[in-house]
């Protein structure tokens, strides 16, 4: 059976959800799932990861230079690991975007980005033009495949009733010194996660002001809900740019998404059409988002969140 | 910093509704407008201040792309590009050969920093960058919203889903541009004129001992599955008791 490769996204010893949802996409391929934690000190983060469905094997890399996850420290190390695989997997990510074409150009390998769907272990569906298209991409026998997997298409894969067995790799390589980690603003927040939450309130231009924005928090608090904003906002500087929701930011498909005085532009929408039910609110009845929204209300934002709250707590 | 090259890829505009046509073969681009793609804008913007700070000398445009692809370097001369190679290529390209052909201008012009889109608002693979990056065996740093020279080095402020990051690599090396980098300027008409006698010089990848390796095939190109529009509630009371039915709240 063929090996696939899954790399694992983690920081400070604790495993990025997004890694069970990659294993998934490798399970609906089908082969042998080994998941690499490349790590300064990685047994936590391999013992999470050994606990999830359907993985066979993890392979623990600890290298003093794994502390932060540089593509170009990190990819000669995958390069190796990858040697034999069918097939090496990262989450569409950040970390995913930034390392694997890394991985791929080193492996001399062709990269499908943002996998969708699986139609087998060499036909994948993948969006391009900000989701208004979906392409069927086939790859070529004998090539191996390298992806970044889009999150938001795959449910996480539960818990394995048995651990799988963790494996300490070593592999030889000297770190670069080119590249240097110097800091990540670490907003420490204890709202629930953009990525990961199963409802999310965004708000967009029509805030107004950082201040006015807090009226989302207010909202999202009260439905135990994350934070997000459109690329308007964000530019504005009423929310930080780790909020963004579409083509350019977070692409995240919640159970609930309330837009909040945001257009529906092209780019915003391919961020969030996969969610379960959305919710828009706008003054302006022919904005585009109300053509996905499974209900719109028309009106003033101001007036109306507060008055939302009331209903909530009642 | 001598050379500063900034990859310019043609794109249908970004405002433009882009539809997939009815027989599945790909998107229509019969009279649709075309420009440079937003996040190359972006690059070449930062080259150009670069330049301008004293922090470089010279700026040159470079692109694959069919032979159209002149009238965005041109575009690119007008914001205030030295000059331009264009590798003529008249398939869609895959990332790996368009960081192929960069990688074949580098070694020719010797050129200390490449900047680019972190995407390209076509294909959004986001790989040609980094693809670039690990074929010189030089740094990455991706998705940038703030670019300092420091020396020999430069600090690059990164967008990542964690909020920013903080990376310094050391030049030569590859920077792909995020769109809170900067705002681009706008070309005034002289420049325009002027950008016409610009060198702006064409080859293709065998000129350049490239050779290509595609190993996907596009099978269908299909429209996006559509959302059913839903129902207009009339107030907030409405909107809660019909969330609350759900269970959604
Ligand atoms: C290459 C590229 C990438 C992009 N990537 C992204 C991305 O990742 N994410 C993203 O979001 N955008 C992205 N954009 C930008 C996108 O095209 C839109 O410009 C942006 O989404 C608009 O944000 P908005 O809806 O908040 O603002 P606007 O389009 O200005 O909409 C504001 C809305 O608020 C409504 N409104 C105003 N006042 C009130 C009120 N008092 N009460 C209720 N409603 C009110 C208005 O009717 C309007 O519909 C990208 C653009 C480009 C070119």
């Amino acid at each position: 059976m063929s090996r696939i490769l899954v790399i694992a996204e983690h920081a400070a010893g604790k495993l990025n959800p997004s890694t069970a949802k990659v294993v998934a996409c490798a399970r609906a391929i089908g082969g042998e799932v080994e998941v690499a934690v490349l790590a300064a000190d990685g047994a936590a983060v391999a013992a999470q990861c050994a606990t999830l469905e359907g993985v066979s094997r993890v392979l623990q890399v600890d290298h003093p230079a794994n502390e932060h996850p540089l593509a170009a420290v990190l990819a000669p190390q995958v390069a190796a690991l990858a040697a034999g695989a069918g097939h090496v997997l990262g989450p569409s990510t950040t970390f995913g975007r930034d390392l694997m074409p890394r991985v791929a150009a080193l492996v001399k390998a062709p990269q499908l980005s943002e996998v969708m769907a699986v139609e087998s272990p060499r036909r994948f569906r993948r969006p391009v033009y900000a989701g208004n298209a979906v392409v069927t991409v086939e790859v070529a026998e004998g090539r191996q495949v390298v992806c970044t997997v889009r999150t938001a298409s795959f449910e996480a894969v539960g818990s394995a009733a048995a651990s799988a067995p963790v494996d300490q790799r070593s592999v030889e390589f000297s770190p670069p010194a080119h590249t240097r980690f110097v800091s990540v603003s670490a907003a420490a927040s204890d709202r629930p996660d953009l990525q990961t939450a199963a409802r999310v309130v965004s708000g967009g231009r029509a805030l107004g002001s950082a201040e006015k924005f807090q009226l989302i928090y207010s909202l999202a608090d009260k439905l135990g809900a994350a934070v997000g904003a459109s690329r308007a906002a964000v530019d504005a500087g009423y929310a930080p740019n780790e909020l963004q929701v579409g083509q350019t930011g977070k692409i995240i498909s919640p159970t609930l998404y309330v837009a909040v005085g945001i257009s529906g532009a092209i780019q915003h929408v391919t961020g969030m059409k996969d969610s379960g039910v959305i919710v828009a609110i706008n003054k302006d009845a022919e904005a585009p988002i109300f053509e996905i929204a499974d209900y719109g209300l028309v009106g003033d934002l101001f007036a109306l969140l507060p008055e939302i709250e009331t209903l909530l707590a009642s | 910093m001598q050379k500063i090259m900034v990859c310019v890829k043609r794109v249908i505009d970004y405002n433009v509704r882009v539809r997939v046509k009815p027989d599945g073969s790909g998107v229509v681009t019969e009279g649709v407008k075309m420009s440079i793609n937003p996040f190359d804008e972006i690059a070449l913007e930062e080259a150009l201040r670069l330049r301008e700070q004293g922090a470089a000398t010279e700026v040159i445009a470079i692109s694959l792309g069919p032979d159209d692809t002149q009238q965005q370097l041109r575009t690119a001369l007008a914001m205030g590009a030295d000059r331009a190679i264009l590798v003529r290529h008249d398939a869609q390209a895959d990332p790996a050969t368009a960081a192929a052909a960069f990688m074949a201008l580098v070694s020719k012009e010797g050129a200390e920093l490449v900047l680019l889109g972190k995407q390209a608002i076509d294909d959004d693979a986001c790989q040609t960058g980094q693809r670039l990056a690990a074929l010189w065996d030089r740094p990455q740093a991706s998705a940038a919203s703030k670019i300092e020279v420091v020396g020999q080095s430069l600090r690059v402020t990164r967008e990542v889903d964690a909020g920013l990051e903080v990376n310094e690599i050391d030049l030569p090396g590859v920077v792909t541009v995020d769109l809170r980098l900067n705002e681009p300027r706008y070309v005034k008409l002289p420049d325009i004129m002027k950008a016409k006698k610009k060198p702006l010089e064409v080859t293709d990848l065998a000129a350049l001992g490239v050779e290509m390796d595609e190993p996907v095939t596009v099978l269908k190109w299909e429209p996006p599955p559509q959302r059913t529009k839903g129902i207009m509630v009339k107030d907030a009371a409405e909107l809660v008791s019909a969330l609350k039915q759900k269970g959604l709240v």
